[in-house]
C-alpha cells in the first residue's frame, strides 16, 4: 500500500501512475500511519483556483436564485417585526409576565453559540497544527460573523428602549451615569463585540490572498481580451446578457480594493503568518471566554436551574457542538450541488467534524447529567425541584418535551457516529446535524424558560407561549443569516486558497526527501 | 544604463521620496536604472514553475549576497525565511505591547469609574475589588492586539499599497494561482541586469524578464 502523497507527488514527477490509493476517495482507513489526502483525485494548484474562483466567476445557478429569494424573504420579516416590536414595545412577544428573558435570549444564547465553531475551526485547529481545518475554516469563518450578526440582535432589541443602548458603552453623559462593571451583563457586550471584530479581522486576513487572486484573474480575462459581462438566470432558465456591463472590470477594482495591493512577497507572507499565529493565539481564549462569560449571565443569578458553577465549560462545550452542527448543515449540501467541491472537502473533513459533534455530544451529556446529579448530592430542595418538577417529569413538568427533545437530539443522536459506515455517511451526518441545531436551540430554551416559569413565588407562576412575532423574528434571523451565507457563498472564495495550496503535497520545497524535511 | 540615484539629501527630502513610491502625486526617487527608451527598471523577475525550483533558486540568490530581492509565491513556502536568509518579524512584540497597555488602561477604566466617578455598593463588595474587572480587561487586552496584528501586518508590510511595478506585469499574474516568482531588485547595490538574468536562468527559471516602473 503506497502513500497517496507520494502516489500524488510521483504523478507530477511525471512517474507512477494515477491509481488511487485506497483513501482516494477521502475516507480514513484502518492504518493510522497513513493519512488520507486533504485534497483527492489528483488537483493541481490550478485545479484549485479554478474551482473556489470559478465559481464565484461564473453566472449564478437558478438554485442560488432561489435560495436566496427564499432566504431574503425571511429576511425581510425581520426587518418588518424588528421595527414593529421597537414601535409598539417588548410586549408584542410572549414575554409580558415574570419570564423575562423567553425566545429572544434564547434565541441570542443559540446564535453566538453557532458563532463559536469558526473561530474555534481557525484558532484552535490552527495551533493544534490540524491541515484539515484548511478546507473548511473560510466557509465556517464567514458563517460565524453571520451568527454574531444574528445574536446581536436580540439582546439589542429586548431591552426595550432601543435608543438607550449607548448607555452600555462608559460614555460620558449629563447624567453622570456610569456602567456597573460589576455586570455579567455588561462583561457580555464587551465579550461579544470584542468577538465579533476580532473574528471580522480574522476573516479578513485571511482572505486578502485569495480576493488578490479573484483580483488578478480579472486583470488577466481583461488583458486577453475575455472579459465576462453580466449575465442573469432568468427563471425560465436562459440567461439574460448585459453587455454594457463589464463584470472583470468591476471584480478587478473590488477586489483590488479589498486586497489592498497584496502581491504574495514572502516577506509579507512571513509576518502575515505571524500575525495568523497571533491571532489565533489570542482568539483561543477569547472564544473560551465569550461563551464563559455568556454562563456567567446566568450563572451568577440566584435562580436554581441557573446558580451552577458548571456553566462556563458546559456552554462552551454546547457551543462548539451546536457550531460544529450548523458547519456541517450548510457545507453538506454546498458539497453535492457545487461543481467538484467535494474534491476539496472530503469524506475525511466530513469524518472529522462527525468526532467532534460525537465528543462535544458527549460533554454536554456529561453536563447533563452532572447537572443532575448535583441537584440531587446538593440537597438544595429548590434546585432539585427545577430539575424533576419543571424539567424532566412529564407527570409534572408543563415543558418536559423541551428537556427530552434535547436529551434525544443532542445526547442520543450524535451516538450513531460510533459507527464507521454512520459517519461516513453525508446523509447520516446531514440529519444528525440538523438534529443537534434543533436539540441547541431547546438547550437554551430548556435553561431560560423552564427556570424562570416557576421561581420564587409561586404568585408569579406563569407559562410562557410564543406570539407570532416571537416566532417570525427568530425566522427573521435565520433568514438573515441565510441570505448572508448565500452572498458570502456567490461573491467570496468559499475556500482558503492559499492555506489549502500550502497543505497539499506538491507544496512542500522538498518533494523528494519525505515528511516535510527540516 | 547608468547609475542616476541622487547623493543622499535632506531627510524631509528622503520622507517626501518615500511618500513618492506610495502615494500618487509626489516626487519619486529617481530610477538607478532606466532602460534605452528613458523608463525606469524596478528589476529582473524570474518564474518557476515548484515550490523546489524556486526554493533552491532562492538560496543561490541568498548566497550571492543580493540584499533588496523577493521570492513570490501564492502560499507561504514552508522554511523559506531559512532559504531567503531573512530574520524573524518584530511583529510580536508590537502586538504584545498594544495588548498589555489596552489591557492595563481597561483595568485602569474600570477601577476609575467604579471607585472614583460612579461609586456604587454592589453586593456590598469593596468599590476598587480587582476580581469582577478581570473579563473586561482580557477583552480590552484581546481587543487591541487583534487591531494590532493585522494592521501592524500591513504596515510593516507597506500596504496598503494600490500600485506595484510588479503587478502591472502580465506574466506576474500566475503567482496568485500557480507559479512562483523570484524579482532582484535594480536598487539592490549589486544589481546589474545580465548579470542577474544569467544567475537566474542558471537557477532553473523558465521565463525572465524585465520589469519596468511605467508609472
Amino acid at each position: 500500500m503506497k502513500d497517496p502523497d507520494q502516489i500524488n507527488t510521483e504523478r507530477l514527477a511525471g512517474m507512477g501512475t494515477v491509481a488511487l490509493a485506497q483513501t482516494g476517495d477521502g475516507t480514513l482507513i484502518e492504518d493510522p500511519a497513513i493519512e488520507a489526502p486533504l485534497v483527492i483525485n489528483d488537483r493541481e494548484f490550478a485545479d484549485v483556483t479554478e474551482t473556489v474562483c470559478g465559481y464565484a466567476e461564473k453566472p449564478a445557478p437558478l438554485w442560488w436564485y432561489a435560495a436566496l429569494t427564499a432566504a431574503s424573504g425571511a429576511a425581510l420579516m425581520a426587518m418588518i417585526f424588528i421595527p414593529y416590536l421597537i414601535i409598539t414595545g417588548v410586549g408584542v412577544w410572549g414575554l409580558n409576565n415574570q419570564v423575562d428573558w423567553a425566545w429572544d435570549i434564547t434565541n441570542f444564547v443559540f446564535w453566538i453559540g453557532i458563532g463559536h465553531a469558526g473561530t474555534l475551526i481557525s484558532a484552535v485547529l490552527c495551533l493544534l497544527k490540524q491541515k484539515w481545518r484548511t478546507a473548511v475554516n473560510r466557509s465556517a469563518e464567514a458563517m460565524t460573523i453571520f451568527a454574531v450578526v444574528c445574536a446581536g440582535i436580540f439582546p439589542g432589541i429586548h431591552i426595550g428602549r432601543v435608543w438607550m443602548a449607548w448607555m452600555l458603552a462608559p460614555l460620558p453623559n449629563y447624567n453622570a451615569i456610569w456602567p456597573n462593571f460589576r455586570s455579567p451583563l455588561l462583561w457580555d457586550v464587551f465579550a461579544v463585540s470584542t468577538y465579533a471584530t476580532v473574528s471580522l479581522l480574522f476573516w479578513y486576513m485571511g482572505m486578502i490572498p485569495d480576493l488578490a487572486t479573484l483580483r488578478d484573474r480579472a486583470q488577466r480575462r481583461i488583458a486577453e481580451g475575455k472579459a465576462m459581462h453580466l449575465r442573469l438566470m432568468l427563471p425560465t432558465g436562459k440567461p439574460l446578457d448585459i453587455k454594457f456591463i463589464n463584470m472583470d472590470k468591476i471584480r478587478a477594482f473590488g477586489y483590488g480594493l479589498f486586497s489592498i495591493g497584496w502581491r504574495f512577497s514572502s516577506r509579507h507572507w512571513h509576518r502575515y503568518e505571524a500575525a495568523y499565529l497571533i491571532l489565533a493565539g489570542i482568539a483561543t481564549p477569547l472564544v473560551l471566554s465569550v461563551h464563559s462569560i455568556v454562563s456567567f449571565d446566568f450563572a451568577t443569578s440566584v435562580l436554581p436551574g441557573w446558580h451552577t458553577t458548571i456553566f462556563p465549560p458546559y456552554f462552551v462545550a454546547g457551543a462548539i457542538f451546536g457550531g460544529f452542527a450548523m458547519v456541517l448543515l450548510l457545507l453538506v449540501p454546498l458539497r453535492v450541488v457545487l461543481p467538484n467541491f467535494s474534491d476539496l472537502l472530503t469524506l475525511r473533513h466530513l469524518e472529522n467534524m462527525a468526532k467532534i459533534l460525537l465528543v462535544t455530544g458527549m460533554m454536554v451529556g456529561f453536563a447533563y447529567a452532572m447537572e443532575f446529579f448535583i441537584a440531587w448530592y446538593g440537597g438544595n430542595e429548590y434546585e432539585w425541584s427545577v430539575f424533576i418538577n419543571n424539567r424532566a417529569n412529564p407527570a409534572e413538568a408543563p415543558y418536559w418535551w423541551s428537556y427530552w427533545i434535547m436529551i434525544s437530539c443532542n445526547v442520543i443522536s450524535p451516538q450513531l457516529f460510533w459507527f464507521r459506515k454512520l459517519r461516513q455517511n453525508p446523509t447520516v451526518i446531514w440529519i444528525v446535524a440538523l438534529a443537534v441545531t434543533i436539540g441547541m436551540w431547546f438547550e437554551r430554551f430548556t435553561i431560560i424558560v423552564t427556570s424562570l416559569h416557576r421561581a420564587w413565588l409561586p404568585g408569579e407562576w406563569h407559562m410562557f407561549w410564543p406570539t407570532w412575532v416571537d416566532i417570525l423574528t427568530f425566522v427573521g434571523s435565520c433568514g438573515i443569516f441565510l441570505t448572508l451565507f448565500m452572498l458570502f457563498t456567490k461573491f467570496l472564495p468559499m475556500f482558503a486558497m492559499a492555506e489549502l495550496k500550502a497543505v497539499m503535497p506538491q507544496a512542500s520545497p522538498h518533494p523528494h526527501d519525505e515528511e516535510g524535511g527540516h | 544604463m547608468a547609475d542616476t540615484r541622487n547623493k543622499p539629501g535632506s531627510w524631509t527630502r528622503d520622507i517626501a521620496m518615500m511618500m513618492g513610491t506610495y502615494i500618487p502625486g509626489f516626487a519619486k526617487p529617481p530610477a538607478r536604472f532606466v532602460t534605452e527608451d528613458g523608463r525606469a527598471v524596478h528589476g529582473v523577475l524570474a518564474e518557476f514553475k515548484t515550490p523546489a525550483e524556486v526554493y533552491h533558486a532562492a538560496e543561490k540568490v541568498r548566497d550571492k549576497g543580493y540584499k533588496r530581492w523577493d521570492l513570490y509565491s501564492p502560499f507561504p513556502i514552508h522554511g523559506i525565511e531559512g532559504a531567503m536568509g531573512f530574520k524573524r518579524t518584530k511583529l510580536p512584540l508590537l502586538v504584545a505591547a498594544i495588548g498589555f497597555t489596552g489591557a492595563g488602561l481597561g483595568l485602569l477604566l474600570q477601577y476609575w469609574v467604579s471607585a472614583v466617578a460612579y461609586p456604587l455598593v454592589v453586593q456590598g463588595k469593596p468599590y476598587g475589588a480587582w476580581e469582577p474587572f478581570v473579563p473586561i480587561m482580557f477583552e480590552l487586552g484581546v481587543l487591541p492586539s487583534a487591531f494590532a496584528a493585522l494592521f501592524g501586518m500591513l504596515a510593516l508590510n507597506g500596504l496598503p499599497r494600490f500600485h506595484h511595478p510588479l503587478l502591472g506585469q502580465k506574466s506576474f499574474w500566475r503567482v496568485s494561482d500557480d507559479r512562483f516568482f523570484i524579482c532582484i531588485e535594480a536598487e539592490d547595490t549589486k544589481f546589474d541586469a545580465q548579470e542577474v538574468r544569467t544567475l537566474l536562468e542558471s537557477a532553473g527559471s523558465t521565463n525572465v524578464e524585465l520589469v519596468e516602473d511605467d508609472a
